[in-house]
């Protein structure tokens, strides 16, 4: 799926056409786009407009069609984060073309965790009565968060572009190494000290069909988003790769100009 | 030579570059101390500094770790001795593993010095029947920072900004040793009302897989982190 | 509907955000896509 569409091709040398608008849109982006906002729309008539009321949580069930979707891709955006810089590492080519797919998928994982944080906090609120529960899945979200700003930092560390590959592909591999040691402590930490919840935390609800086909529509419209903007940011990335390349190689030939020069000036 | 050989050669050159220059002493257990002081400031109360010492031991133990590392790393990237290391053909894994005993050892001296003075200031008292799983969990979370603080460090290395992103990027890493740690020793001692020594065994269990975990993690990924 | 401050909020802060970031993608993309030479913008 997404993975194929990022690896490096060699591009077409045929003629380009003389008017094309300038960016990362093609035609299939320009359709998806549309097929992503359409389900966005249809996820906000199921989700504020069919979808009935929960018998427990009342009318705040309607939060959970956007906060269990943003959670699932923003684990299948890290997991695709994972594959890509262990495919970095292990393939003999040492495409950089996955190695911006990894970073692409984790600035989208990051963004999709600090939305499911946020609107978890607001939906807890109108559940438990309160923001945060120190909770394993919670905690375990807000350190997988952190990890991976951190993950986000290290690719902006510099070096050449190989250097800053290998770098985040390990770190991006020992960030999944790392996430079931956490969730493992957190949950052996909370089960011994709190025996009897007194707050369902799981968020487990009992799902009439329209609830379930209205989560079903969230999922596929995030799933939408995220492959939306995997495209274009991974584009981007790739410019911005090559405008480094090219901003050296200016600065290597004017530096050259400069040398040759026979009058000197230095 | 074999690896282990030149482990034990980096670790021991390591330590000999503390033990001269002092910095441990004269100013890293210092810190520590002083972090232990200003925990008991900011929780004004004897009976809650006794039953959270085992978790302040630890993040004072965190806090070092993180100036350990920083110390670590600058005495080899100042003179360029990590690239002189790595063109005279060290194996990676020996480095990682040498770097990482020698913290090691540092680590352990430290924590044996902030549960004494978790005993005299906080009233902490150390019991016969948890001795063994004190000095197990000792053990095993010195090995899990350690190896975490030499993999991140080694990372962190040799960049501008990197005072700044080895906590980002140790800690989130590190809280399950912090968790673990803290619940093994709070079984030991029993300064939570009602704890059994037995209760603190798993914690013991999960250090130990962290180790082993970020060990193997840590003794592939050297090479290619430290190897531009 | 009850509570419709935090529903309302909580979609809107979801969508507003997504569509902030891809917003500065897009934008991004434009800028750079008349700097880089046509032949290393693979999908074109």
């Amino acid at each position: 799926m997404t993975q194929t569409s990022t690896a490096p091709r060699s591009s077409d040398p045929g003629p380009q056409r003389a008017a094309r608008r300038p960016g990362t849109g093609t035609t299939a982006t320009r359709v998806l786009g549309g097929v992503t906002l359409v389900a966005i729309g249809w996820l906000v008539a199921f989700g504020l407009g069919f979808s009935p009321a929960d018998r427990d949580q009342e009318e705040s069930v309607r939060i959970l069609y956007v906060h269990v979707p943003t959670i699932w891709v923003a684990y299948v955006a890290f997991v695709v984060t994972a594959v890509c810089s262990g495919i970095y590492m292990f393939s003999r080519r040492h495409s950089l073309g996955w190695d911006r797919a990894a970073g692409a998928s984790a600035e989208i994982g990051v963004l999709f965790v600090a939305l499911t944080l946020l609107v978890g906090a607001l939906w807890g609120r109108l559940t438990w009565g309160v923001f945060w529960q120190w909770d394993a899945r919670l905690t375990t979200t807000a350190l997988l968060f952190v990890t991976y700003i951190g993950y986000l930092a290290v690719r902006r560390l510099g070096g050449s572009h190989h250097q800053r590959a290998r770098r985040s592909a390990v770190i991006g591999m020992l960030a999944v190494l790392l996430i079931p040691l956490v969730h493992w402590s957190v949950r052996l930490w909370r089960s011994l000290h709190q025996e009897a919840t007194v707050l369902r935390t799981d968020g487990q609800v009992r799902m009439d069909g329209l609830m379930l086909f209205s989560l079903f529509v969230g999922v596929i419209a995030f799933t939408l988003i995220y492959v939306w903007l995997m495209l274009h940011r991974t584009r981007v990335m790739a410019m911005e790769d090559a405008l480094d390349d090219h901003g050296l190689e200016e600065a290597l030939a004017a530096r050259r100009a400069e040398g040759d020069r026979p009058d000197g000036e230095r | 030579m074999s690896t282990w050989r030149i482990a034990l050669l980096v670790a021991g050159k390591d330590l000999r570059v503390e033990r001269r220059s002092r910095v441990v002493t004269n100013q890293v257990v210092p810190f520590a101390a002083v972090t232990m002081v200003m925990f008991a400031f900011a929780l004004d109360a004897d009976a809650v500094l006794q039953r959270v010492a085992p978790g302040l031991v630890w993040l004072a133990t965190l806090f070092s770790l993180l100036v350990l590392v920083q110390r670590s790393y600058a005495i080899e990237t100042d003179d360029g001795a990590l690239d002189a290391l790595r063109v005279a053909g060290v194996d990676p894994a020996a480095l990682f593993w040498g770097k990482a005993l020698a913290l090691a050892v540092q680590l352990a001296v430290l924590e044996v010095i902030l549960i004494g003075t978790a005993v005299v200031l906080y009233g902490a008292e150390v019991r016969a029947e948890g001795l063994v799983l004190l000095v197990t969990t000792l053990v095993t979370a010195t090995c899990s920072l350690a190896v975490v603080g030499t993999l991140y460090g080694g990372l962190a290395a040799g960049f501008r900004g990197r005072e700044t992103l080895l906590p980002l990027l140790v800690l989130p890493v590190v809280a399950p040793v912090l968790i673990g740690a803290t619940r093994a020793v709070e079984a030991a001692l029993g300064t939570v009302p009602g704890a059994v020594v037995s209760e603190g065994w798993p914690w013991v269990g999960l250090l130990a897989v962290f180790a082993v975990a970020f060990g193997v993690g840590g003794t592939l990924a050297f090479g290619p982190l430290i190897d531009e | 509907m009850q509570d419709a401050g935090f529903i309302l909020g909580s979609y809107a802060v979801t969508f507003g955000a997504i569509a902030l970031f891809a917003w500065i993608t897009v934008r991004r993309g434009r800028r750079l896509s008349r700097q880089v030479p046509t032949d290393e913008q693979y999908w074109t």
